[in-house]
């Protein structure tokens, strides 16, 4: 027999009779002051929350600050002007290793933990958010929601090759519980919310 | 490392350093501490637990089913799954795909399964180079040891000899012990290492049956560059970390790192569905005891773990042993009732390094009894036969003298005349108690001759 | 109701202050309470080493010794605990499961069984209280700072009614103290540094007194003071609350 075989033979000899799958409907979140929240969450865990009314003043507050980086790429086509645009998937993704700073676009953010939600078909290449150095998200304020519970309502069933929670910069505390910003991915997020 | 001792001896060793255990404990405290913080915002936080450990009840119930309910979804998104009887099949496997490609070089990010499973010697001893792409488990790997615990590997070491551990192989300066320099070289020195590895093994935090995706979480982003620079992305997964629904993740993904270090949720929670176009993505799902575990009754709800960690930060005993005096890949509380699974003999003494408390069943994020298995590991280490000699038999008249009236109260009345008319008798070296602490005063009579006198009966 | 007094044997043979006390602390509450004579031991410290299937002479002289009980109380919560979990018969389990629904703790006997709301007592000093994990974990004689849960306590409700008593904060209000059982030998180090941090804790926060419902908490914790040459004491809360400047002395 498989191990495949041998495994499930086990597994199903062993298992214990059958535990009801509890409802979960029940779990949800506060939907008072949810973008204060979000705001408050995400600057404690070190990101950085601007809040504009339109991508007009994101393009204006972009226009000092992509002087700071060298290559500079965006996936939003409205910023697409104003640096290099990335709108399909790339076939090497290690051209990307010296992108200085990135501007994606999510439709999700969490209130209790401050993350936004990025999947495949707007990063077109997967490693962008990881690999730039700094990294800017546009969200808009309505689609921030309470807890992971409304989240995992709004991403539903819909497919993906890949999709990620982004929680604030990359970090690291294994150095005797020292909070470092900036271990491998991005050394800082900043998140323009759109209201 | 360790050699043939037990807990008990290598705690003595670890306590010879007080400065240093008192810098252990309080480290892992303030960990404790964090957490408790986060969850004490979270009103609901014990339906919480109650709802994360009835979903794992469930899953350990239907376990087959969601097995291959995930195999069959991953496979129909192009992952390809692979089955691992043992330790020594997982890495087989690991080092087949290795070959095959023609690789020589993988980066791997955090993974406790593959620790059990000693991967990175079977791969070097094969000629694969392995690098660990999480900052602690490279300053242990750089140091050539086992990490001391399952969410912080060198938790144990202090910044001074990360330093020179750095210094050392990879060229900072000397005395440098600045976390913010040494994270910053780290950094640099592993961007080279994911640019140039085209495999890449990660860990799986949650796999999920209904739509075949699993989810990797960490705070460095380690494992995602990893993956999507690699070739072939290998995903090295216990049969028990299937949950049944996405939504699940919900539940999960709000207790995990709360329990953890005290963060509402870590940096990067990336949800893995397809391999990239023209690149591979494998799953291999790992058996190595988990299902025998699962046919103990007694010990089956250690396989709901979630591998957090809030046990490890919350055990009084832990905490002041460190996580090598458990000579487990996986220590502290949990490791001592998973570990006497795979091996009673050689760790009979890992549910005895306890003193019952109960701290860990109660921060514990999916219920598991852990303090009342550590009492049942106990019973059937003793049943089986791995009990010292010399307990045995202490315990034998033990029961001897205290199944009887008569016996106990002539034992304690000797007892205390001994130690009254010769207290050299107990108060000496042989006695372990007396090494640091002093006995009880000999009263002049026990309670049941004072009764007798003054109640009349 | 009758009252069997059960008195872990420890506390028999070393501690019998702490025993007289509860006895007489029950008798000024009006309960018609008497002790066994013949009773020994609960089993624990077999059981916690793993041999509990040793225990069944401890079991039958429990049974036969407080069979005839309404209540069975006892000032020790790890003795209590262990009853209530592991009491067997091999000849009538529903007797043993009788009597597993009848053993209360001194300080659970008190708040939730007789509804004690006041006591004539002082005891005009700084007191640690000190959470024994068995009784606070096991019994739920408190709320422990693991859970998201309201707090409340039996053993501080009681020592409120206490005139005079002061109680102190602690830095780890429920830590556990490194006793044990057999652990307190067979892991001499770790249980005496656990139990180092606990004093250490009571000492920086001023305390004249350590009490706790469990004494072999205070036994290790006392054997630590001594050895230190510390001038605060333990005493166990039977003694407290019984008024401990009423007593006799054992």
């Amino acid at each position: 027999m498989s191990s495949r075989g041998k495994i499930l033979a086990t597994v199903s000899k062993n298992q214990p009779a059958y535990s009801q799958l509890p409802d979960i409907s029940f779990l949800k979140g506060d939907d008072d002051n949810t973008v204060a929240r979000f705001i408050d969450t995400l600057t404690t865990i070190g990101g950085k929350v601007i809040l504009v009314e339109t991508i007009a003043d994101v393009r204006f507050l972009l226009l000092d600050e992509l002087n700071n980086h060298a290559r500079k790429v965006t996936t939003v086509p409205l910023l697409g002007d104003m640096m290099e645009m990335v709108n399909k998937r790339l076939h090497d993704p290690h051209t990307m290793e010296n992108i200085d700073y990135a501007v994606i676009e999510a439709d999700l953010a969490v209130a209790e933990n401050g993350a936004v939600w990025v999947t495949e078909d707007k990063l077109f290449t997967r490693v962008l958010p990881f690999i730039t150095q700094h990294l800017a998200v546009i969200v808009k304020a309505g689609n921030v929601v309470p807890t992971m519970h409304e989240a995992y309502q709004k991403i539903g069933d819909s497919t993906y090759g890949f999709g990620t929670f982004i929680a604030g910069p990359s970090k690291t505390a294994d150095i005797e519980q020292s909070l470092v910003l900036g271990a491998h991915g991005a050394r800082s997020l900043t998140v323009f919310l759109l209201s | 490392m360790t050699g043939n001792k037990d807990h008990a001896a290598l705690a003595e060793v670890f306590n010879k350093d007080e400065n240093r255990v008192d810098w252990h404990d309080e480290t892992l405290w303030f960990i404790r501490k964090k957490r408790d913080l986060a969850v004490k915002k979270i009103d609901n936080w014990e339906e919480l637990r109650e709802t994360a450990s009835q979903i794992k009840n469930n899953v350990l119930s239907n376990l087959s089913n969601y097995l291959q309910e995930f195999e069959a979804k991953a496979s129909a998104n192009g992952v390809i799954v692979h089955w691992a009887a043992d330790a020594a099949e997982h890495n087989r496997i690991v080092l087949d795909l290795l070959k095959q490609q023609g690789i020589t070089q993988m980066v791997k990010s955090k993974s406790m399964l593959t620790e059990e499973c000693h991967l990175n010697e079977h791969l070097e001893a094969n000629g694969i180079n392995v690098i660990d792409s999480d900052l602690g488990e490279r300053i242990v790997q750089l140091a050539k040891e086992m990490p001391s615990h399952i969410v912080l590997p060198c938790i144990h070491k202090k910044k001074e000899e990360i330093g020179e551990l750095f210094h050392e192989h990879l060229g900072t300066p000397a005395g440098n012990a600045d976390p913010q320099f040494l994270t910053e070289t780290a950094r640099q020195h592993l961007r080279d290492v994911f640019l140039t590895r085209r495999a890449a093994l990660t860990g799986v935090n949650f796999a999920i049956a209904e739509t075949g995706e699993f989810v990797v979480c960490t705070n460095e982003g380690n494992a995602d560059m990893g993956a999507h620079l690699a070739d072939i992305h290998i995903a090295s997964m216990g049969i028990e970390k299937i949950i049944p629904e996405r939504k699940h993740l919900s539940v999960f993904l709000r207790l995990l790192t709360r329990s953890a270090t005290g963060q509402p949720i870590t940096t990067y929670s990336s949800h893995f569905s397809k391999p990239r176009e023209g690149k591979e993505m494998h799953i291999i799902l790992v058996d190595n005891g988990r299902s025998i575990q699962l046919g103990r009754e007694d010990f089956r709800n250690s396989l709901k773990c979630i591998r957090c960690g809030a046990c490890m930060n919350t055990c009084p005993v832990y905490r002041r042993s460190g996580g090598h005096s458990y000579h487990y890949a996986i220590s502290g509380p949990i490791g001592a009732i998973l570990a006497p699974n795979l091996d009673m003999e050689k760790y009979a003494d890992l549910p005895f390094a306890s003193t019952l408390c109960g701290s860990c069943s109660n921060v514990c994020p999916v219920k598991i009894d852990i303090h009342d298995q550590l009492y049942k590991w106990r019973q059937v280490i003793v049943q089986k036969g791995y009990a010292p000699t010399a307990k045995k038999v202490s315990m034998q008249a033990m029961a001897n003298v205290l199944g009887s009236s008569w016996k106990y109260h002539v034992a304690g009345k000797a007892a205390r005349t001994v130690m009254h008319l010769a207290p050299f008798a107990v108060n000496n070296k042989f006695n372990p108690w007396y090494k640091h602490r002093d006995m009880p005063e000999v009263p002049e009579r026990s309670f049941g001759e004072w009764y007798k006198i003054n109640r009349n009966k | 109701m009758k009252v069997g007094l059960f008195i872990p044997c420890y506390v028999d043979q070393f501690y019998p202050g702490a025993a007289i006390a509860t006895l007489q602390l029950l008798e000024k509450l009006g309960v018609d309470v008497s002790y066994p004579p013949n009773q020994t031991c609960c089993g624990q410290p077999m059981a916690n080493s793993g041999f509990e299937h040793l225990t069944g002479s401890c079991n039958r002289l429990f049974i036969k010794n407080f069979a005839d009980f309404d209540y069975i109380v006892c000032p020790s919560g790890s003795c209590v605990l262990h009853i209530k979990h592991h009491l067997h018969s091999e000849n009538n389990e529903a007797e043993a499961a009788a009597m597993r629904g009848k053993v209360y703790e001194l300080v659970e006997f008190m708040t939730d069984i007789l509804k004690v709301k006041t006591l004539n007592a002082e005891f005009p000093f700084k007191v640690g209280l000190h959470q024994s994990c068995h009784g606070q974990r096991g019994l739920y004689l408190s709320q422990m700072t693991e859970l998201v849960a309201p707090a409340f306590s039996k053993p501080r409700q009681l020592l409120n009614m206490v005139k005079d008593l002061e109680i102190m904060p602690l830095d780890r209000p429920d830590e556990c103290c490194g006793f044990g059982g057999t652990f307190c030998v067979a892991e001499e180090a770790v249980s005496v540094k656990m139990g180092q941090d606990r004093v250490t804790d009571h000492l920086n926060n001023g305390v004249d007194y350590i009490t706790s419902p469990d004494l072999s908490c205070l036994m290790h914790m006392e054997g630590i003071l001594h050895r230190r040459g510390s001038k605060v004491k333990v005493i166990h809360i039977a003694e407290i609350l019984n008024g401990k400047r009423n007593q006799d002395k054992p």
